[in-house]
């Protein structure tokens, strides 16, 4: 009992210290030059888990690949990793963590808008350099200079979405949002829009964060016959609002249905409600079509694939962890062509370079949004139920918005579930 | 709001308040009848949800595996309960913040072990009542409703007949009003306690299949339910089991009913503001003495 006591007690302390300081350990490489160190929070746990461990292998691939070209100015790189267990509340102290205790020398934002969003008055405040990782409109009060998201989004990402309600002749819309910055960002947007595409809202509703049915409000928009349903949602309301959808129908009027649903960019979720996405059309950043074929992304997802498995994280990996590797390349190209760590130098470099990375040339605006974003609408098609691999072909997420990138027309919703 | 609009969302808040009374039985059995602070009771509820998952992997409906797992909780939530009687109850350090500190503790751990075991992802199942609705005229009901409803009219009759029926329920039932009487009856009250403590967390792997049937999970799910589960448990009025269901369709209905109508932001404050209504009205809850 003693010698068991002895081996669970220091291995549950273990677990209980990892916890309690939310710090995952990355195995540093071994060369004896002073790291380079980089520091990010990204959710491990809690409802943006599922992305962010994709997004962190991402990264570490990045990690190992410049590393195994020597380092970045001869100096190996090293990634400090805190879990923000999807929670905004410990961004700001992560963050002082790593700039005041760990001393990191370039940041990296945590993932998603609302763990971002606390942040931002921080690195102002301290004038750093933060490169975003995929968070929504983290920067238009603030206006920080040396802030720059992944993301290609823009302050007009829907439009292409409200797009489509013309070739359907969609006249009236229903708008259903989580009560969280992303999903607000994105709805605010949508209803600011609204006259600009004929469109009357019948139905706006901001539902609560922890809601565990929304059969009610799937009822109540069926009742108020839509053309369009508009929805913001995080991972898990999404699939349970696709699923409610599923059960109780949200009528024939409906043409146009999606938008802003996070979650269905993920392997498990796509690979668990199969069938009932047919029909959905939502934002997503890359699909395998034939128009979004980047130099060095299909090496990179044929190996993220290898160790994704491993890992046990996102086995398709389409969402963050390419954009999280081309982080790491931003970074990397900066800090070559500059020759330098100060976040000035770099910012400057940000600002007046284009980036070359493997989501294709990225060039910022003023905000640090990408300048010519590229925000797609893919539409879902023909998906069969536990079936993951038929993801990976071209035609089962059609991009049906903007145009650059299109590679089908859009079917209304009730005909393309049939 | 029309008529028909209303009914149907007064008939999905009792479906859905009989799943919220089903995952907080447990909690009344601890915390109101045993006065234990069992805030890892969520968690067991989300353990419930994976065992019910992985059972499921093979083959095994989720409601069966919830039945399956039953007595293994049972045997876990005796183990629990000796640990923290041990620890906590017999040297006079369970009051305050420590007991309360060692349930988040087991929670946090729960929740650890599950992520290194399933990771982070969205865990599913599938059931043949999963997906599918049940059409009456104009109306849709989920199936997966329908089975939380009829489960958890199960469990409230069940537990409630073996409260009030049973020697061992009635023992139980008076280690909540006076142990000191129990002991001088020649019961053990401990015994007694770990005994019910282990009824409160087998609930947890039937109503954990509830979970996964009523959607996908992730092992940071059960915190979403601490303040939902404690809410029905206080407001049933600590240790009744009919209170306990008729706290949650009271709480299902209200959510349904602002879901449907006017706010659906407002549901959480309409949901806790009934709480610290009936609080003020009635301290000891609906069905409190």
């Amino acid at each position: 009992m003693k010698l068991l006591r002895a081996r669970v007690v220091p291995g549950l302390g273990a677990i209980i210290a990892v916890l309690a300081l939310g710090a995952i350990p990355t195995p540093a490489p071994a060369q004896d030059q002073k790291p380079i160190r980089i520091g990010l929070s990204i959710a491990q746990t809690g409802p943006l888990g599922g992305g962010g461990k994709s997004g962190l292998l991402g990264l570490q691939i990045w990690r190992d690949d410049v590393n195994a070209r020597g380092g970045l100015l001869g100096r190996p790189v090293e990634l400090v990793v805190y879990d923000d267990q999807s929670n905004p509340s410990m961004t700001p102290g992560i963050y002082t963590k790593l700039i005041d205790v760990d001393k990191v020398d370039l940041l990296i934002g945590p993932y998603g808008t609302n763990p971002t969003a606390p942040v931002m008055p921080l690195v102002k405040r301290r004038d750093l350099l933060l490169i975003g990782n995929f968070a929504l409109e983290a920067n238009a009060q603030i206006r920080h200079d040396k802030y720059f998201n992944i993301l290609p989004w823009s302050s007009d990402s829907a439009a292409p979405f409200l797009r489509l309600c013309k070739p359907l002749a969609a006249k009236t819309i229903a708008i259903l949002a989580a009560d969280a910055e992303f999903a607000q960002v994105l709805a605010t947007e949508v209803r600011q829009e609204l006259k600009n595409y004929g469109l009357e809202a019948v139905y706006d509703q901001n539902y609560p964060p922890n809601t565990v049915d929304f059969s009610s409000m799937v009822r109540a928009i069926r009742a108020k016959k839509p053309d369009v349903v508009f929805v913001a949602s995080y991972p898990s309301d999404s699939t349970a609002i696709i699923r409610a959808v599923n059960e109780i129908g949200v009528g024939d009027s409906v043409k146009l249905f999606g938008g802003g649903m996070v979650g269905l960019q993920y392997a498990s979720i796509m690979e668990a409600l199969g069938s009932q996405l047919n029909g959905v059309v939502n934002y997503n950043v890359w699909v395998p079509e034939k128009t979004m074929e980047f130099p060095g992304m299909r090496d990179f997802l044929a190996r993220y694939r290898d160790k994704a498995k491993q890992a046990n994280v996102d086995q398709l990996g389409f969402y963050l962890p390419p954009y999280d590797y081309a982080i790491g390349e931003m970074l990397a190209q900066a800090v070559a062509a500059t020759k330098s760590l100060d976040h000035k130098v770099l910012a400057k470099y940000f600002r007046e370079h284009e980036m070359k990375t493997i989501v294709g040339s990225i060039r910022f605006g003023p905000t640090g949004e990408w300048a010519n974003p590229r925000m797609i609408y893919a539409q879902f098609r023909a998906i069969a139920d536990k079936d993951l691999e038929q993801f990976r072909s071209a035609g089962k997420q059609v991009i049906v918005a903007p145009d650059a990138f299109k590679t089908g027309e859009v079917v209304p919703f009730s005909q393309a579930r049939k | 709001m029309t008529p028909e609009l209303l009914v149907e969302a007064v008939i999905a808040g009792i479906l859905l308040g009989c799943f919220y009374a089903a995952v907080s039985i447990g909690l009344s059995v601890a915390f109101g009848l045993l006065d234990v602070p069992h805030i890892a009771h969520p968690a067991f509820l989300v353990l419930g949800a994976y065992g019910a998952y992985l059972l499921g992997q093979y083959g095994l409906d989720p409601l069966l595996a919830g039945a399956v797992l039953t007595p293994i909780f049972f045997v876990c939530g005796v183990a629990v309960y000796r640990f923290y009687h041990a620890a906590f109850e017999k040297r006079g350090s369970d009051a305050g913040l420590r007991g309360l500190a060692f349930f988040f503790g087991i929670g946090f751990i729960v929740e650890v072990a599950l992520i290194l075991t399933f990771g982070v992802d969205q865990r599913m199942v599938e059931a043949p009542y999963i997906g599918k609705s049940l059409a009456l005229g104009d109306m849709r009901l989920p199936m997966r409703m329908l089975v939380a409803f009829a489960v958890a009219l199960l469990l409230t009759i069940a537990l409630s007949l073996y409260l009030s029926r049973t020697f061992t329920g009635r023992a139980i039932k008076a280690v909540a009003q006076d142990q000191t009487a129990l002991a001088l009856m020649g019961a053990d009250p401990v015994r007694v306690k770990q005994w019910a403590f282990g009824i409160a967390t087998a609930t947890c792997a039937l109503a954990g299949a509830l979970l996964i049937i009523l959607g996908p999970v992730e092992p940071g799910l059960g915190r979403l339910y601490i303040g939902r589960t404690f809410c029905v448990a206080v407001l049933a009025g600590l240790g009744s089991m009919p209170g306990t269901l008729a706290a949650g369709v009271i709480l299902g209905i209200a959510e349904s009913v602002v879901l449907t109508s006017f706010g659906a932001s407002w549901a959480p404050a309409v949901a806790f503001g009934i709480l610290l209504l009936v609080l003020a009205v009635r301290p000891a809850g609906l069905f409190g003495r």
